[in-house]
């Protein structure tokens, strides 16, 4: 069997599993996956390209009915699932054995799946004869023993641990009294919950399942089978079992990393009801009311994701003209331009699109999701790309909001303030793309850009990012020298060393600290030992700035000339003809590279006259003229 | 028994039992097929509550002796739903 034969049987065996998640339809699925994957064990590392992943159940009930659908849901994401089941009752032994058959397994992740029946039976039963002292002396037990348990596990094994949190009963023991305090049933219940998140957050890969929340979802009365549970201890309804799976796929993905860094999405029915280019501003459906309420309700979910470092991206067969009057005007719409760091507008089809903006936003295409409401369009995506994730939207609008907020791809189990402000960070890259594309000139560009450069000392404030971005940058950066923050901080203390490091703004935004230079002087001449951009802000002249800042004070501190070497890496090429195009002369060359001289006295290096730059001292702050001839 | 519950029926088993459907019939049982253990039992149970929508009791479950009788039973909770 060659590989496209592989690829052809693996994406039919997805689209019956897409069709149809039934019980049935999962232990097919599963047996042809292992049969094809025993079929080429020896020939082809990986004739599906899954992602292998390796998960424990520890479990006090059973589990094995929801594997099949589990193992089927996770190859529909591109994941091939090896499941190990801890034998009935027994995951405080498995857990607490370093040399438990769950160690031997070496899993990626474990779910802890313990119902409260088990974990606190003093509070699930008879709980009105525990008395008030009882009660807490149970929740106290309860507590001490899973962080106990935890810990265990964390001295034993790297892996994730995702912890059920004990369910609520449906009906407390005292009924609605229950419910007026805290010390009841519930309130104990729910007590035990915090005291479990607290402790998961005390360590690294330990998460939280809401099991009540996912109870609640579907209904308790349409989740629970008793009768099962009395007879073979599997206390899930038969229908809920893929919900189940679901669930824990909601964990898996992004640990096995198959989650999407870009949401794409459509505009027309998908975005708002209606078709703008027909029904114009008037006629679509965006708002507070019916109909409209459901695309708006999908655009806070949008909004949601992209608070979670998610980029969102249109791409959308329509008039330019008239998407955008939509997105930057309608008085329904909660999504705007702003919010999406890639725009595509046009008639052309939709996988070139999703290709651009795939290389626009520099991510691999697998990082990208695509959301449509238009089954013609996502099938041709899936078939055209099969690395992108397509979102299966569910026919009625109302529903478009949880299909998105459930999506597996698009969860996330940590949030970094970087991944807050990333769509913040794109969405004024953009602007400057685009604005570039409507000047004539370069110049005229560079005077719409308003830069503002500002050279600071080092400080403790800046000190972690100096030396962060002399290990960091690669492209602009002459000399490649690597320094520590005790090395940075030890130069700062040199008198015949000066360090510079510059900050830009622009009409856009902020852009941090993006540039460092380093000099010291030597007799008549200051050479430069490092001169780095980053790449977010190269050939926008700062370059320039900084180079005039640094001839200029080196020329006020009496040297006649200064020098620097190029020293090329495999990566470094943009900074080539840096020294030749701002008049310096080359003065030798070696193996390792050529060092380029400038006499100050003849030099007519100066600070574009687009940037305004700002040099502060410690705490004041002068501002020099821009554009001084040195 | 009518022909189409007993089709679902046997198209479910032979997803869950991993053999071909015309190998399997009415007397088909645990004697018969190899894979048919408890576990196997409940999963063809939760599969076919799942495609019927149906709930079955204790004793319905015991009663599943082949096949045959486990449309039996299916067919049983369909007529007393309508």
């Amino acid at each position: 069997m060659a590989k496209g034969a592989f690829d052809l049987a693996a994406r039919r065996l997805a689209e019956l599993w897409r069709r149809d998640p039934a019980s049935a339809t999962a232990s097919f699925v599963i047996s042809r996956i292992d049969e094809l994957r025993d079929k080429t064990r020896d020939r082809l590392s990986d004739p599906l390209a899954l992602t292998k992943f390796k998960l424990a159940i520890l479990r006090s009930f059973t589990v094995e009915p929801i594997v099949p659908l589990l193992r089927a849901e996770a190859f529909a994401c591109g994941i091939d699932l090896e499941v190990h089941i801890g034998d009935f009752n027994t995951y405080v032994q498995d857990m607490l054995d370093g040399q438990s058959a769950l160690y031997r397994f070496a899993p990626d992740a474990v779910v802890l799946a313990v119902r409260t029946g088990q974990a606190a039976p003093e509070l699930w039963r008879d709980f009105a004869d525990l008395g008030p002292e009882g009660a807490e002396r149970v929740v106290r037990d309860v507590v001490q023993r899973y962080e106990q348990w935890i810990g265990a596990f964390r001295k034993h094994s790297q892996a994730a641990l995702i912890v059920h949190s004990l369910e609520r009963p449906s009906s407390p023991s005292l009924g609605v009294l229950d419910d007026q305090s805290e010390a009841g049933q519930s309130g104990l219940i729910r007590q035990i919950n915090r005291e479990l998140r607290r402790i998961a957050g005390g360590f690294q890969g330990v998460y939280v399942l809401d099991y009540d929340a996912l109870v609640a979802r579907h209904g308790s009365q349409h989740w629970h089978d008793e009768r099962k549970w009395l007879t073979v201890r599997f206390p899930i309804a038969a229908g809920y079992l893929l919900q189940m799976a679901r669930e824990w796929m909601r964990f898996i993905v992004p640990l096995s990393g198959r989650t999407a860094k870009v949401l794409v999405v459509d505009l027309d029915n998908t975005l708002w009801g209606g078709v703008i280019g027909e029904d114009g501003m008037a006629g679509i459906q965006v708002g507070p009311e019916f109909p409209g309420a459901a695309y708006q309700a999908l655009q806070r979910a949008l909004l949601d994701l992209s608070r979670k470092g998610i980029l969102l991206a249109v791409c959308s067969k329509n008039n330019l003209d008239d998407a955008m009057e939509a997105l930057e005007k309608h008085p329904g719409m909660l999504l705007r331009a702003k919010h999406f760091a890639a725009l595509r507008v046009n008639w052309t089809d939709k996988q070139q699109n999703l290709r651009e903006i795939a290389q626009e936003l520099n991510v691999g295409i697998d990082a990208l999701a695509f959301l449509d409401d238009n089954p013609f369009e996502r099938e041709q995506v899936r078939v055209a790309l099969p690395g992108v994730i397509v979102i299966d939207l569910p026919r009625n609008p109302l529903e478009y909001a949880s299909a998105v907020r459930n999506c597996a791809a698009l969860e996330r189990l940590t949030l970094s303030a970087e991944d807050q402000r990333r769509t913040e960070m794109y969405a004024s890259q953009k602007h400057r793309a685009g604005a570039e594309q409507t000047f004539l000139s370069k110049e005229d560009f560079f005077r719409f850009l308003e830069q503002e450069a500002e050279l600071e000392p080092v400080s403790d404030l800046t000190l972690a990012r100096i030396a962060q971005l002399t290990q960091k940058t690669n492209q602009f950066n002459l000399t490649t020298r690597r320094y520590t923050e005790p090395q940075i901080a030890e130069m700062a203390q040199k008198p015949d060393w000066h360090i510079f490091s510059i900050r830009v703004s622009d009409r856009f935004g902020d852009q941090g600290l993006v540039g460092v230079a380093i000099t010291h002087d030597e007799g008549e001449q200051c050479e430069v030992d490092t001169f780095l951009l980053s790449c977010r802000v190269i050939g926008r002249t700062v370059e320039t700035a900084l180079l005039s800042h640094l001839a200029k004070s080196a020329a006020e501190r009496g040297r006649k000339r200064l020098v620097g070497w190029f020293l090329p890496t495999k990566k470094n090429a943009p900074a080539r003809d840096f020294y030749r195009q701002h008049g310096f002369e080359r003065q030798e060359s070696n193996g390792a590279g050529s060092l380029w001289a400038l006499e100050l006295s003849r030099s007519t290096l100066r600070c574009p006259d687009w940037i305004t730059l700002k040099v502060s001292v410690g705490s004041s702050t002068t501002k020099t003229t821009a554009g001084g001839r040195i | 028994m009518t022909a189409s519950t007993f089709e679902q029926v046997r198209d479910i088993a032979s997803d869950i039992f991993g053999i071909k459907a015309d190998k399997i019939t009415a007397h088909s049982s645990p004697q018969t097929i190899e894979n048919w253990d408890s576990m196997q039992h409940l999963n063809l149970v939760l599969a076919i509550e799942e495609k019927f929508g149906v709930q079955f009791e204790p004793e319905d479950i015991e009663e599943m002796k082949n096949i045959g009788a486990v449309t039996a039973v299916v067919e049983k909770l369909q007529s007393a739903a309508r």
